[in-house]
């Protein structure tokens, strides 16, 4: 089935009343979807969007001309990969015929249905989607900011953040210490850190030997541990200590010209050759300046169609979002904009939503040839997205060396098909 | 789901479909939704870009048989018995339906 007649009638209908306004940016003969953000989620709406429909009318805002992903930036600091493997160019945006617009947004007004941005013009959408990501909460650790994060890098977005955490490793003396400190939950890609630990011992292992890896973590217990900690006395034995909040793993304060992080209220204090902050994050400030979040600092939306609760026909994917269950991932966003773009052709049709799935899966590596996994199957239950029960897990604890060696084979060809999907 | 062809049908089609080398417009499938989601590790339309195996194109019976070996624990698996475990025959068959049927 495609349109019915009273839907296509509308279409024209809507088409002949937008024409009227003044400023139109965009072609009124039919209706016009505006993504900002041009990450796993956005890339991958505006790329199914049209898969679903020949019609619509799709723009991205983004004002960067290629995506550095941050699934893959652990695995350059393990000397792995080179930043360019890991840089996409949004090739799909020609294929696909989306429109992209390299600016930066200044406002949503979601009254009249537009986008201000920072080159004077406004893009009018029908229905608007927002990918902004996370941004930091830089007042949540006494010290750190953007600026000492210049020192300090936090490499959670990935780019010359990674370069720089790469360079002070690489500079680091042998039998120097590492600190990673890692925040409580939520924050993007939960195993994120601990692949990072992985990779940055991997690299030591083989450069700097008598090196250390401290983890300050804030949590008590962390995404695939047993997994994690196992492979840890294998590959990198007496080089990783992980240090729960409790026993004084949570860093309140920093103090950037001495590299020194305190936890415990002052009373214990570590100094580190080089230290990776992963501040606390909320959703992207484009989401909190529109009113799209609510106290939690992330966007509440409905959880079929990703329709934001506070402002009708704004949707909300990707870790700014609150997905019920699901972790905040790029395979997650990438997942969530299949579904988003589904609803919205819907919603352009006056069809009814589709019934929602998703599937996140999350490789870590721990080794060239050591690979991880976390897995599952989401549907929706009673409004809100939960897991299967009775579906997904980590990777068996007892699999052989074979078995660790294909998942990190996996890895690699997770990455080439998640980028190509989201990007090209 | 069976397609209802009618001189109105074409007349939309020929007015919306604008634009060069997109899919033809029209009801969003479940076993598509469904099988979207298998696209992240497999590739666009299941044509894997790296190592995964690709999916597209075997026939339904053979890949609805797959599916259902790795739910059941018949056929060994890294990760695939760890998804199949989510899914029910019905959904299996219109996930394996879709993916049959792409080129």
């Amino acid at each position: 089935m495609t349109l019915n007649r009273r839907q296509f009638i509308g279409y024209l209908g809507a088409g002949a009343a937008l024409s009227a306004l003044p400023r139109l940016h965009l072609s009124a003969a039919n209706p016009q979807v505006v993504v900002i953000g041009g990450g796993f989620g956005g890339a991958t709406c505006a790329k199914y969007l049209r898969r679903y429909d020949n019609g619509v009318g799709i723009t991205v805002i983004e004002p960067n001309t290629d995506y550095i992903t941050c699934p893959g930036s652990n695995w350059v600091l393990g000397g792995l990969r080179t930043m360019d493997r890991i840089t996409q160019r949004y090739a799909g945006f020609k294929t696909y015929d989306v429109k992209h617009i390299a600016a930066r947004v200044e406002r949503i007004d979601s009254a009249l249905q537009s986008v201000d941005l920072d080159n004077g013009d406004t893009v009018k959408y029908d229905r608007l989607v927002v990918a902004p990501g996370i941004d930091f909460k830089w007042d949540s650790i006494e010290g750190y900011d953007a600026q000492a994060a210049e020192q300090i890098p936090h490499a959670y977005k990935a780019g010359p953040q990674t370069e720089l955490l790469r360079k002070q490793l690489m500079d680091m003396p042998d039998g120097g210490t590492v600190i990673l400190s890692v925040p409580g939950d939520p924050f993007r890609c939960p195993p994120g850190p601990y692949e990072r630990a992985s990779m940055i011992a991997y690299y030591l292992k083989s450069h700097k030997p008598k090196s250390k890896i401290l983890i300050l973590d804030a949590k008590e217990k962390f995404s695939k541990q047993g997994l994690f900690q196992a492979a840890w006395k294998e590959l990198y034995p007496g080089m990783i200590d992980w240090v729960p909040g409790t026993q004084g793993g949570k860093v309140e304060r920093i103090d950037v010209a001495k590299r020194t992080v305190f936890t415990q209220e002052g009373l214990t204090s570590h100094r580190g050759d080089v230290i990776n902050l992963i501040c606390p994050h909320h959703a992207g400030t484009l989401a909190q300046s529109a009113g799209l979040t609510d106290a939690s600092g992330w966007c509440p939306i409905d959880q079929k169609s990703f329709e934001s609760t506070l402002h009708p026909k704004v949707h909300v994917i990707g870790d700014a979002c609150v997905a019920g269950a699901m972790p905040k991932s790029g395979h997650s966003a990438n997942n969530q904009a299949k579904m988003c773009a589904a609803a919205i052709i819907a919603l352009l049709r006056e069809e009814e939503v589709p019934i929602p799935s998703h599937v996140n899966t999350c490789y870590s590596l721990l080794a060239p040839d050591y690979g991880i996994s976390v897995a599952a199957v989401y549907h929706l239950k009673d409004g809100k997205i939960a897991a299967v029960e009775g579906s997904g897990g980590v990777s068996p604890a007892d699999a052989d060396a074979q078995f660790r060696k294909r998942e990190a084979l996996y890895a690699e060809g997770w990455y080439a098909s998640i980028t190509a999907d989201s990007f090209n | 789901m069976h397609s209802r062809s009618s001189p109105f049908r074409l007349t939309v089609l020929l007015l919306i479909c604008t634009s060069a080398g997109a899919q033809e417009t029209g009801e969003i499938l479940r076993g598509q939704i469904l099988a979207s989601t298998c696209f992240s590790c497999h590739g666009t339309d299941g044509k894997s870009a790296g190592s995964i195996p690709a999916i597209y194109g075997i026939p339904a019976d053979s890949l609805r048989r797959t599916l259902q070996e790795f739910r059941d624990g018949r056929r060994p698996a890294t990760v695939m018995d760890r998804h199949a475990k989510a899914y029910s025959d019905e959904e299996i068959a219109s996930i394996a339906a879709y993916l049959s049927r792409i080129k």
